[in-house]
């Protein structure tokens, strides 16, 4: 009987979805994100693009789809914004590409695996908007509390996992 | 043997992904030279963009996807909360009622005091040529959108260019200013809050007048770090536009100041953290300036007008009602104002009030035989011949004989010291006395103030009138 590890047969399907949820899932996702901290100025702590980009990366684990989706997902958040357009594109197009790296390499639907994992991006994805505003676009003043990126990086935790089973639904396997 | 790019095919795709995205930001935020000088050369010409043509159809686009969710779901909103509130929810309404207009009334009376101010300060500012631009036109908008990102602060509106909105209008709240127009589409426009970090404006401080620049910074907060250390900047002051960002008119409230320190890494300059006016994170309508003129609007002058008459009126009323007073005043005849002047008879005796009687309690002031009787003088400490009561009556003296001794009047509440004395030539007593006279130490001043019986005659006639 062949044990289960990190590596099983099994966590290296490589899923595909219908092309309306490709589509119409990170729209959703940006509209909700620029919609919902109006009532509710608290929500703007989340990124559901960064988690969707993530879902996306490690369902397919193709690391050029990864990166593709990304970039398409971090142009389209940073066109709703007033910062040049790219920093998010660039910032998600590495998440992009590590995540499918990663979901190559282990088994991305145990739950402990998507927590660490979606902290993880989060931090990074922190860093990577750090790094880019204050040395790429060169902005001394720009600064992160980072007190509140660990909490950003928590509450993205807590909504992607009912997120993830949610859309878990709409895998088709190939 | 595979190719180089075959086998390194998912970096070389991440590379090329990076670096076209770097390019774009490169081209992005280059210094903007050739615009500015088309719009300094053409001053009449429309405020262009802050993005290139490009990023702008890139923003124009995504915007377009975005909006039609964010009114519907905002229209949705705005119907059950009009259904609610216009229909369901009217309890307390008429107290509301009540109490609205007794605020009006209020800042009515409010208006009349600095309307005379208000219409002197504008004598004055056309006396000295001072230009300044008061609000001629607003439109009103709801926000439909954010950024949906915490690091950059902008919000989306439901006007546009179709309703007469331009780039680098100023957007405000009735309690505070808000921020200024970025992008401006067919019927959408982009605002930038006050408190993202690549906004700023031109204040003043309201009490020390000081000038300064107030910007956003990456944690939503908005700052001032161009001043210097003051002892005369204290927290809790007002910050107002000034207008000198051509963007702002003046005298708009932007917020006051919570907090003074040192900017360690700007030193001598102090980091002032501000408290915005207006409710950033929860904004629901707002007014876009689109157009300021010199002197004041209609409306407002009317109003002024209308607080110059309610004070008008109120001076008069008060003039009036000084005026009856004074009448009233000087109404009175001139016998009680001389009545009101000089001191009462039955006011100023003193005697009366440590009465006692004879048997040593205090007498009854209050009796009508006390309040009719006729007050008399204090009597002596060192009684004489001369003094009230000491002249033994006519009918007891002889002609030719010599001065009789004085009578002494014993005080009444004295207890009597009986000494043994050589007795002196027997003299009628005193009526007012009922114990006989003897030599005895100097008496103390006494206060007659005891009944006199009805059939003796006192000493002296009491004196008649009032």
């Amino acid at each position: 009987m062949p044990t289960r590890s990190y590596t099983s047969r099994r966590e290296l399907e490589e899923h595909s979805f219908h092309p309306a949820v490709t589509l119409l899932v990170p729209v959703a996702a940006i509209v909700l994100q620029a919609l919902l901290p109006r009532p509710f100025p608290r929500f703007a702590i989340f990124d559901l693009p960064l988690l969707i980009t993530i879902f996306f990366a490690v369902s397919r684990r193709s690391p050029i789809a990864g990166a593709l989706t990304g970039a398409v997902i971090g142009i389209l958040q940073d066109a709703l914004t007033n910062q040049p357009i790219g920093v998010n594109g660039i910032a998600k197009t590495i998440i992009g590409y590590a995540a499918a790296s990663i979901g190559l390499q282990i088994d991305v639907e145990n739950l402990t695996t998507r927590v660490l994992m979606n902290f993880g991006f989060s931090v990074l994805n922190s860093l990577l908007l750090f790094l880019i505003n204050r040395r790429l676009i060169g902005q001394p003043d720009f600064y992160l509390s980072w007190t509140h990126e660990l909490l950003r990086a928590v509450a993205n935790t807590l909504i992607a996992i009912p997120l993830f089973l949610f859309l878990d639904r709409a895998k088709r396997t190939e | 043997m595979e190719s180089f790019f075959v086998r390194f095919k998912n970096p070389l795709m991440l590379v090329l992904l990076l670096l076209a995205q770097i390019i774009g930001l490169a081209v992005q935020v280059r210094r903007p030279t050739a615009p500015l000088a088309a719009a300094s050369a053409t001053p009449d010409a429309a405020p262009t963009s802050a993005d290139p043509h490009s990023i702008s159809l890139v923003r124009y686009w995504v915007d377009s996807v975005a909006t039609p969710f964010e009114r519907f779901f905002l229209g949705i909103g705005h119907n059950v909360r009009t259904g609610w509130s216009n229909y369901v929810d009217l309890r307390h309404t008429r107290q509301q009622n009540v109490a609205l207009q007794q605020q009006l009334s209020d800042m009515r009376l409010q208006q009349a005091a600095i309307a005379q101010d208000a219409l002197q300060g504008q004598r004055l500012q056309a006396l000295l040529g001072f230009q300044q631009h008061y609000i001629s036109r607003t439109v009103a908008a709801q926000v439909i959108g954010t950024s949906g990102s915490d690091l950059s602060h902008v919000l989306y509106i439901n006007k546009g260019r179709e309703d007469g909105l331009k780039p680098d209008q100023a957007v405000i709240t009735p309690d505070g200013i808000v921020g200024k127009l970025r992008d401006v589409w067919d019927h959408t426009s982009q605002v930038l809050v006050i408190n993202d970090q690549t906004s700023g404006a031109g204040v003043l401080l309201s009490s020390t007048r000081i000038r300064a620049i107030l910007r956003g910074t990456s944690t939503g907060r908005i700052v001032i770090n161009n001043l210097t250390s003051d002892s005369r900047i204290k927290s809790g002051e007002t910050i107002l536009t000034s207008g000198g960002d051509q963007v702002y008119p003046r005298g708009l409230p932007v917020g006051t100041i919570e907090s003074i320190a040192l900017d360690p890494d700007h030193q001598p300059y102090t980091t002032i953290h501000v408290r915005p006016a207006a409710n950033l994170s929860q904004l629901e309508e707002v007014l876009i300036i689109t157009a300021t003129q010199p002197d004041l609007p209609l409306t407002a002058k009317q109003d002024l007008a209308v607080g110059a008459a309610t004070a008008e009126e109120q001076a008069k009323a008060a003039a009036a009602h000084a005026a009856e007073l004074k009448a009233i005043e000087d109404a009175k005849s001139a016998a009680q104002i001389v009545a009101d002047r000089l001191p009462s008879l039955h006011d100023a005796n003193t005697a009366d009030a440590s009465a006692t009687t004879p048997d040593g309690k205090p007498a009854d002031l209050t009796s009508p035989a006390q309040s009719n009787k006729v007050p008399r003088p204090l009597p002596a400490i060192h009684a004489d011949r001369y003094s009230p009561g000491s002249t033994p009556p006519a009918a007891d003296l002889t002609p030719g004989s010599s001065n009789p001794a004085p009578v002494a009047t014993p005080h009444p509440t004295t207890p009597r010291i009986e000494t043994p004395s050589t007795e002196i030539p027997k003299s009628d007593a005193d009526p007012d006395n009922s114990a006989p006279v003897t030599k005895k130490p100097r008496p103390k001043p006494t206060t007659p103030t005891t009944e006199t019986p009805a059939d003796t005659q006192p000493a002296i006639p009491p004196p008649t009138g009032n």
